[in-house]
């Protein structure tokens, strides 16, 4: 008997979003990256199209990391202290899309650097690499706030994602976001009716929706992330359902939550069952990648460059639609 | 749920004077601002404004397509008038209706698979308006049963149950809530389902109050669509609210601004 696939009608589709600005667009990128326009759940090519593909941002800190495992080490000790040398070497020698940059060095606790500094971190990523950026303040709301403005004017014009406005920090953001023809991350802590919320407020201050990124937080695989996988997948429903303040592309940050689990870093003395370290982490990664994926997330940020060829691998597999 | 702004009817008299005037300005005012108010789709009524009924027809859809972008329900029980309406709405139009009756669904099918438009289909046939739900259920499956012989989709027509004036029957409301749960087991994928909602109130006192509460009611029996009257504001926060209290659209604090948006 012959198998009739049924299909689903959706009202609606995901809001296109197009990151980086070139030279005729104001900006300096040599590259610019689209991403959205799914009219159907991820990869159902049989229901709609996903003209699309998803697209991997790799990380890049301010500052030498601490603590972080030997396999994911090795990728990065030469490239530690110089984020623009960092940033070449994900886009030239690990294919990122675009570069996730941190400015962990502001942090107060931290290395409290300047606004100045930050920005001037900025620009030497921007002259270094010809990708789009996402900019990421250093956590501190404060601190954020402060250097911010000076960070989205050091990029003015290139249209970076600035990250990241939350229920209780958005103004600031917005402001120089819209000052500056930037996007902006809009950031709940897993909670589907918070991150609308995020988006109204946003909108009330005038940012247009094509200028929004949703990302919720979430955890590595094995913490609580089938409930992430959940609060995905049904923002993505509302979105194809038509609810417009839920039609954005979605950004995961999976590198720092993968390797935040013990079973990605934990030494093979300590825990001889695991297997070999080298390979845990990794998988760790795609592993949870390749999940934010398939609820629907368009931008995945990414640390192992292995974890990125496997995810990119992935991706092609999927987008081929031979695997259906 | 799928609002049809019932406003651009020839029976009220702001409507009727522009008609007869032919002086868009009011109607196309009309259309901008049920849109702006939350409406998907308007309903276009020439009612007894014009005895030109063709050409009024023309016209109104003409002079509302100006100025708005959504679906055009062209209301008429004259298959002429409807042919007429549905050319000048260019294929962005729903059929405003047929009857169970053979000889009306055989004018109005064919429309509605050559305009390729979703239709609403009244359960009303020749012996008049059912008693009951399981009537008007009878003459519903006939209306599938027929949209699946022209190759419409069950899912482009709207059964409309008829709603009744509660002031004059008023067992008819809770029938009508029967109606709409057992529309669903009809086909699969089912039908939708529409009602014309001020008509529950017509003549009576508290109009308003009547069909706010209505509506919410509906909505928890699975109603699709209403032709009803977006610029009450009452009427569509209550309409917004009940979607969010039966998890058909996402919570968030300004969940009545988001839904206007």
């Amino acid at each position: 008997m012959p198998l009739t696939i049924p299909k689903q009608r959706w009202t609606a589709e995901v809001q296109t979003a197009t990151i980086g600005a070139t030279e005729a667009e104001g900006g300096t990128r040599t590259s610019t990256v689209t991403i959205g326009g799914e009219q159907t759940l991820p990869f159902l090519h049989f229901d709609g199209e996903t003209p699309n593909r998803p697209v991997i941002a790799m990380e890049v800190l301010d500052e030498q990391p601490s603590g972080w495992p030997e396999p994911l080490a090795q990728h990065y000790e030469d490239v530690w202290g110089d984020p623009a040398a960092w940033a070449q070497k994900a886009v030239e020698e690990f294919g990122a899309d675009l570069i996730c940059l941190r400015l962990l060095s502001a942090n107060p606790d931290g290395s409290d650097a300047s606004a100045d500094q930050c920005a001037e971190t900025i620009q030497s990523v921007l002259k270094a690499v010809g990708v789009p950026l996402i900019i990421w303040g250093c956590g501190n709301d404060e601190k954020d706030n402060e250097i911010m403005p000076f960070c989205s004017q050091a990029a003015a014009g290139e249209r970076c994602v600035l990250g990241s406005a939350t229920e209780d920090n958005y103004k600031t953001i917005c402001a120089s976001a819209l000052a500056d023809n930037q996007m902006i991350i809009s950031e709940s802590p897993l909670d589907i009716n918070i991150q609308k919320q995020v988006n109204i407020l946003v909108t009330d201050m005038g940012m247009d929706l094509a200028n929004i990124i949703l990302y919720q937080v979430t955890g590595g695989l094995g913490y609580g992330v089938e409930y992430a996988y959940s609060i995905l997948e049904r923002t993505r429903l509302a979105a194809l359902d038509g609810d417009r303040m839920l039609q954005m592309p979605m950004l995961s940050i999976v590198g720092s939550e993968a390797w935040r689990v013990k079973e990605a870093w934990q030494s093979e003395e300590d825990a001889p069952e695991w297997g070999p370290l080298e390979k845990r982490g990794i998988i760790w990664e795609a592993a949870t990648a390749t999940l934010f994926l398939h609820a629907g997330t368009d931008i995945l940020v990414m640390w192992h460059p292995e974890a990125v060829t496997r995810l990119r691998d992935h991706i092609d597999e999927m987008m081929s639609g031979e695997s259906v | 749920m799928f609002v049809i702004g019932e406003r651009i009817n020839g029976m009220f008299t702001d409507v009727k004077k522009a008609i007869q005037a032919q002086d868009p300005a009011p109607i196309q005012q009309l259309a901008r601002d049920q849109l702006a108010a939350g409406a998907n789709a308007l309903d276009i009524n020439v009612g007894p404004a014009s005895s030109d009924k063709l050409g009024a027809m023309q016209w109104l859809v003409g002079i509302t397509k100006e100025v708005v972008d959504v679906p055009l329900c062209i209301d008429t029980t004259n298959a002429e008038v409807m042919k007429v309406g549905l050319e000048a709405a260019e294929g962005n139009a729903i059929i405003n209706s047929t009857t169970g009756e053979e000889e009306r669904m055989e004018k109005i099918l064919p429309l509605a698979a050559e305009y390729n438009c979703p239709l609403i289909g009244l359960t009303i046939d020749a012996e008049g308006v059912p008693r009951d739900a399981n009537g008007r259920m009878e003459i519903a499956l006939r209306l599938v049963a027929a949209c699946m012989e022209q190759g419409i989709a069950t899912t482009d027509l709207y059964i409309d149950a008829v709603i009744l004036p509660v002031n004059a029957l008023q067992q008819v409301p809770q029938e009508i809530l029967d109606t709409l749960q057992m529309c669903k087991a009809l086909s699969d994928p089912p039908p939708q389902t529409v009602i014309g909602l001020s008509n529950v109130s017509q003549g009576a006192l508290h109009r308003e109050l009547i069909n706010r509460i209505y509506l919410v009611m509906a909505l928890a029996n699975g109603l699709d669509a209403a032709i009803m009257d977006p610029l009450d504001t009452k009427l569509m926060d209550a309409a917004i609210t009940a979607e969010v209290l039966l998890n058909r659209s996402v919570y968030c604090d300004d969940f009545l601004k988001a839904y206007r948006k």
